[in-house]
């Protein structure tokens, strides 16, 4: 009975989760323009989606927007979490306080903020790019020096000597001893970058040129506007983006259960 | 210069006295000047003697309580019943349930603003329940998988043993496993309650009101109007600062709590 009740409480917060995005994924294949009506199948909406220059130039926009805003963020947070575990104390401290203030607080005004010291008061044109890709950066850099920084600790720091006394340069001792075995903490720092960046709305609301989308705040002006075709592209969209999304974490869930099927094999 | 491994963190730092420390003395500077660059408290002042300031700032924090104390009431026991259950696929399945974290938000908040219209009409009639059903749609992955992750790491043992002492079932969850999950939850919170008080966005896409905190530096930033939104930002950043405080103070007698255990 018990069992009973667990699984139907699952089974509702799942179709409270999905529901909206499975129906808008089916009216998506068709010609309705508002969900509840019916109508017949149609690509348009995806011909449409990948047709129409001002969607893919926001698609494409946001993606190179977050890639290379994640790479910058990864090259410095990646440094930083070296720099600060290696720095004295009183350093490392501050650098990690600092490090921590952009993560809790709010983006508004962290986005806000930075409109102003860039904007107002240095005078640097929104049209440049430099301040949207900055409050990306100041998004994204501190969760990278957040998961590298766990890694940097785990790391049998007597290898590094080893190479030293063995001749390496500390440069080279960097490159091949000390990078190679935080690079599980990179990738998922440039990952979680990525993530960040992408559903960002309000960092890109109050620095990005006026004429540039990404895909939130293109999305945010689309659903106040009247055009419909515009609005039906947008369910495609996020049907395809969905299922972008179900194949990575199918792909990456596929991949850890292997290597652990192979882990175990090796220990046997 | 010779090559030193602390030196790497340099540019960090720089980027962060630039970009976080920098933005941070000119909102301060901003929100007690003038147009001219006097000093003054009026935005200050103003924010406080303004009723309609006031009413946004106690309507986000209702907003914020009620929306995280749903995510809580509803992410509580989805976390529970999968940390605790026998199945091996335990974390493919909390993966089914955080998996929406990765959709665009804004792609995301118009399904379900096309679900309620269905269900509702007109949004704008119930915009207290429309706020926390799309905050809470919005926010509830980010509350389900610091709790799974504290409660999946417990150890066992311990409610084994409360059992064997003559605890019941209800017993050893309210004085064992709940408290050892505080960790989770108060991680889980603090992802939910500022956002619900600043992400004004949502309210925004569902019915064209935006009658919360973070909208009031979005209404002065569409008016050019730094010195008023920097106000509302450094009232912001207070909230914030005393909400990382007490919620620090909670982790810590939580791992406390772990520890006597």
């Amino acid at each position: 009975m018990a069992k009973i009740a667990k699984r139907v409480f699952l089974l509702i917060m799942l179709m409270f989760i999905y529901l909206p995005i499975l129906i808008l994924a089916v009216y998506s294949f068709t010609s309705a323009t508002q969900i509840g009506a019916i109508r017949g199948f149609s690509m348009q909406n995806y011909i449409t989606l990948f047709t129409t220059p001002e969607l893919t130039d926001m698609i494409r926009g946001t993606l190179f927007l977050a890639l290379g805003s994640a790479t910058i963020a990864t090259i410095l947070g990646t440094l930083g979490a070296i720099g600060a575990f290696y720095s004295d104390r009183k350093m490392s401290t501050l650098i990690s306080s600092l490090n921590q203030v952009p993560v809790v607080n709010a983006d508004v005004v962290t986005g806000f903020s930075i409109c102003i010291l860039l904007v107002v008061v240095l005078h640097v044109s929104k049209e440049t790019f430099i301040p949207l890709v900055a409050g990306h950066v100041t998004l994204c850099a501190p969760f990278v020096f957040l998961s590298v920084m766990p890694k940097i600790k785990q790391m049998d720091s007597s290898i590094y000597e080893a190479a030293l006394d063995l001749g390496a340069t500390p440069f080279t001792a960097l490159t091949e001893i000390v990078i190679p075995q935080i690079v599980p903490g990179i990738i998922s720092g440039f990952a979680l970058a990525v993530t960040l960046s992408l559903d960002d709305y309000f960092i890109a609301m109050y620095t990005k040129p006026a004429m540039f989308d990404t895909i939130s705040t293109y999305v945010v002006n689309a659903t106040k506007g009247s055009q419909t075709t515009i609005k039906t592209a947008l369910w495609a969209l996020s049907t395809v983006i969905f299922a972008v999304v179900v194949l990575i974490v199918v792909g990456m869930n596929v991949r850890a259960m292997r290597q652990e099927g192979g882990s175990r094999a090796e220990t046997k | 210069m010779q090559f030193s491994r602390k030196n790497l963190g340099i540019p960090y730092f720089i980027f962060l006295l630039f970009f976080v420390v920098a933005p941070l003395i000119v909102l301060v500077f901003y929100a007690f000047t003038n147009g001219q660059g006097q000093f003054t408290l009026e935005n200050l002042t103003g924010f406080f003697t303004d009723a309609n300031t006031l009413g946004t700032l106690f309507y986000s924090l209702a907003v914020a309580f009620v929306t995280t104390a749903v995510c809580l009431l509803l992410a509580y026991p989805i976390a529970y019943i999968l940390a605790m259950s026998e199945i091996k696929t335990k974390s493919v399945i909390v993966m089914v349930f955080v998996l929406p974290m990765w959709i665009n938000f804004s792609l995301r908040i118009t399904a379900l603003k096309e679900v309620l219209t269905l269900l509702e009409g007109n949004l704008a009639r119930y915009p207290f329940l429309n706020a926390v059903v799309g905050i809470t749609y919005d926010f509830l992955p980010f509350m389900i998988l610091p709790i799974f992750t504290t409660l999946s790491k417990l150890d066992g043992s311990l409610r084994e043993a409360a059992m064997d002492l003559g605890a019941d079932k209800v017993q050893t969850f309210l004085q064992v496993t709940l408290p050892l999950s505080v960790p989770g939850i108060v991680s889980g919170v603090s992802m939910v309650f500022l956002p619900a008080m600043t992400n004004y966005v949502v309210l925004d896409m569902l019915y064209n009101s935006t009658y919360i905190m973070g909208s009031l530096i979005g209404s002065y930033f569409s008016a050019y109007n730094w010195h008023g939104g920097s106000m509302i930002a450094l009232i912001l950043l207070a909230i914030i600062c005393l909400f990382t405080l007490l919620t620090s103070d909670g982790e810590e007698t939580g791992e406390r709590g772990g520890a006597l255990l």
